[in-house]
């Protein structure tokens, strides 16, 4: 009898592929799947309560970040606008668009309106606006070209690898300070360079990349 | 034998269990963030504090007007320019771009009335708000009302200045 018979050859190059299969998904599931926008939600818009948009307010109308965001200068939080900061403008106009129904009802109730978060991190991860703001990184460095969107869309990852490309080197990422809440900011030639900026911030990467900077 | 693979068994089931809970990584834990509601409550968010209840750092008295230095002008500018240049413009003539765009039309600070109002009538409408015009209280910190206060004064002042003003040495700039 013999030990291998006529399809002997068929079994082991279906084994074979099928190994090289199994291989190839498990290297895809790990390494492929946490980088698909699905997964980071990069590029995704939630659904908001008030169809918001920032492309109107902040390059339209030329609002400054902080008529609505106004804890940002000043703590870990940015700060989400108060009913009654959009009823400063929108109490005279626009008074009756159905779009702003909500906001409307909000005040009228004296219930926060719920938005949807756009950027979210894990409890375990500490992190600080203030600083960045301090140290001359523009909104737009974490945020995205946020004053052309019509709906708020994530435009980076936040993981945790992001935060360390930074943290390494932010020399390519800093602005002169009076530039950080412009969302249309541009490196020119007349811009000093990052290593000016690091040496004026006083910046220093040495223990930039330490757990416990993020990990309190 | 029966009883060692039940012990095996429940301790598979107690890892298995271990391990579901672990995948959440304490991403979220029981601690409160801002804009979370407490775990399983009911409150409405956010809770509104009782009627006389005053921030723990809220300064006893509104504080008087600070000396005007070149430091308090430039807070000042910055500040006028987020939160008052939108509608009054950021001359103070009253066309900001929201008025362009059908708010009233506040009055300029430059008319009689408002050159001649005393800089505590400034510092109570950003405090209190003045008609249409809604209250800066919560955004605008006392210290920062003086500095918008100085930097409008100086706005006003600025509108009457004569080329006798202007330093000798920069004089030709502007002829
Ligand atoms: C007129 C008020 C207003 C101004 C001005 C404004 N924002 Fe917003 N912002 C909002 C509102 C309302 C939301 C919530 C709705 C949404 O996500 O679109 C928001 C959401 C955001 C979010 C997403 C927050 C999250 O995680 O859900 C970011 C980031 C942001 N704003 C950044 C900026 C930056 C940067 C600027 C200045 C260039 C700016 N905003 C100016 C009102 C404003
Ligand atoms: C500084 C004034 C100002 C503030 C504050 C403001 N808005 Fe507006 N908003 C406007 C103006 C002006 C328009 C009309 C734009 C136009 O006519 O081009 C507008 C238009 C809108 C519209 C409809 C037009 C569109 O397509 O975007 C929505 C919705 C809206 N705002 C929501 C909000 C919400 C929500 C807030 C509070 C977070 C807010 N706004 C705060 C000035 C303001
Ligand atoms: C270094 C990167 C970075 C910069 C610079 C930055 N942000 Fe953020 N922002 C984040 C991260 C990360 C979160 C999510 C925070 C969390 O979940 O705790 C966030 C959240 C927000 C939110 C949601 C509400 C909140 O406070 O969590 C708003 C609004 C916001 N940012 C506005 C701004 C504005 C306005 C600026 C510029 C003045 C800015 N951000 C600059 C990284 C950044
Ligand atoms: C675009 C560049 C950039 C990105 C992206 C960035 N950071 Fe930073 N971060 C900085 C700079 C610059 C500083 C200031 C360092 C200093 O003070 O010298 C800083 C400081 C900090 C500090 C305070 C450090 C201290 O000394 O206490 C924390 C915490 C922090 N970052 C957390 C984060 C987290 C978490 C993320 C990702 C969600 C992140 N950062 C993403 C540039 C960045
Ligand atoms: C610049 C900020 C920063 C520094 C420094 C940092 N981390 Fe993180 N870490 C993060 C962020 C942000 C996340 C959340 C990523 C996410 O949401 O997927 C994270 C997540 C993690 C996780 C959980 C991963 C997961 O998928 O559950 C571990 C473990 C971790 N970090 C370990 C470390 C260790 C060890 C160090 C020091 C070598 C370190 N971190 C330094 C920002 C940082
Ligand atoms: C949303 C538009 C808007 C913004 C922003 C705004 N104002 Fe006004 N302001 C008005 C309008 C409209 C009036 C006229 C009110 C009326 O007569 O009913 C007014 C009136 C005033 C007056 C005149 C009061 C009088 O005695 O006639 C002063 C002073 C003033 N504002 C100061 C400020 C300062 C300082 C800021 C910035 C912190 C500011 N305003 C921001 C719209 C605005």
């Amino acid at each position: 009898m013999a030990i291998f018979g006529p399809r002997a050859n068929l079994f082991m190059n279906a084994a074979l592929l099928g190994v090289t299969g199994a291989v190839i998904v498990l290297l895809l599931a790990v390494w492929v799947v946490p980088v698909i926008g699905y997964n980071t939600q990069e590029r995704f818009a939630p659904q908001q309560p008030i169809p918001f948009s920032h492309k109107h307010h902040v390059s339209g109308l030329g609002i400054d970040c902080r008529y609505c965001h106004t804890e940002v200068e000043k703590s870990a939080d940015a700060g989400m606008p108060s009913t009654a900061i959009c009823m400063t403008c929108h109490s005279q106009i626009w008074t009756n668009a159905a779009m702003l129904a909500p906001d409307r009802q909000s005040l009228a109730t004296n219930t926060p309106i719920r938005w949807t978060r756009v950027y979210t991190l894990p409890d375990y991860v500490f992190f600080d606006h203030s600083i960045h703001i301090a140290k001359g990184v523009g909104c737009t460095e974490c945020h995205g070209p946020i004053g052309d969107m019509a709906l708020t869309w994530k435009a980076r990852t936040l993981y945790m690898s992001w935060c360390l490309s930074c943290h390494r080197d932010p020399a390519p990422h800093l602005r002169p300070r009076d530039e950080v809440f412009n969302p249309h900011w541009q490196r020119t030639s007349a811009t000093p360079s990052g290593a000016a900026l690091m040496a004026e911030y006083n910046i220093h990467t040495d223990n930039l990349s330490d757990c416990g900077i993020c990990h309190r | 034998m029966r009883w060692r693979r039940g012990i095996a068994i429940a301790g598979l089931a107690s890892a298995a269990a271990i391990g579901l809970a672990a995948c959440d990584n304490m991403a979220n834990q029981p601690k409160l963030n801002p804009y979370e509601l407490p775990y399983g409550s009911q409150a409405q968010w956010p809770v509104t504090p009782p009627p006389h209840v005053v921030a723990r750092d809220q300064p006893l008295h509104p504080p008087a007007a600070p000396p005007v230095t070149m430091a308090l002008l430039e807070r000042g500018r910055q500040r006028f320019d987020i939160y008052c240049a939108p509608c009054h413009g950021r001359f103070g003539d009253g066309n900001g771009m929201i008025v362009q765009r059908g708010f009233p039309h506040p009055p300029s600070y430059y008319s009689d009335a408002l050159r001649n109002a005393p800089s505590q009538h400034f510092y109570d409408v950003i405090t209190h708000g003045y008609g249409v015009m809604y209250s800066y209280a919560d955004r605008v910190e006392p210290a920062d009302r003086w500095a918008i206060v100085a930097y409008v004064r100086a706005l006003q002042a600025s509108a009457s200045a004569t080329l006798a003003d202007v330093p000798p040495e920069q004089r030709s700039a502007l002829q």
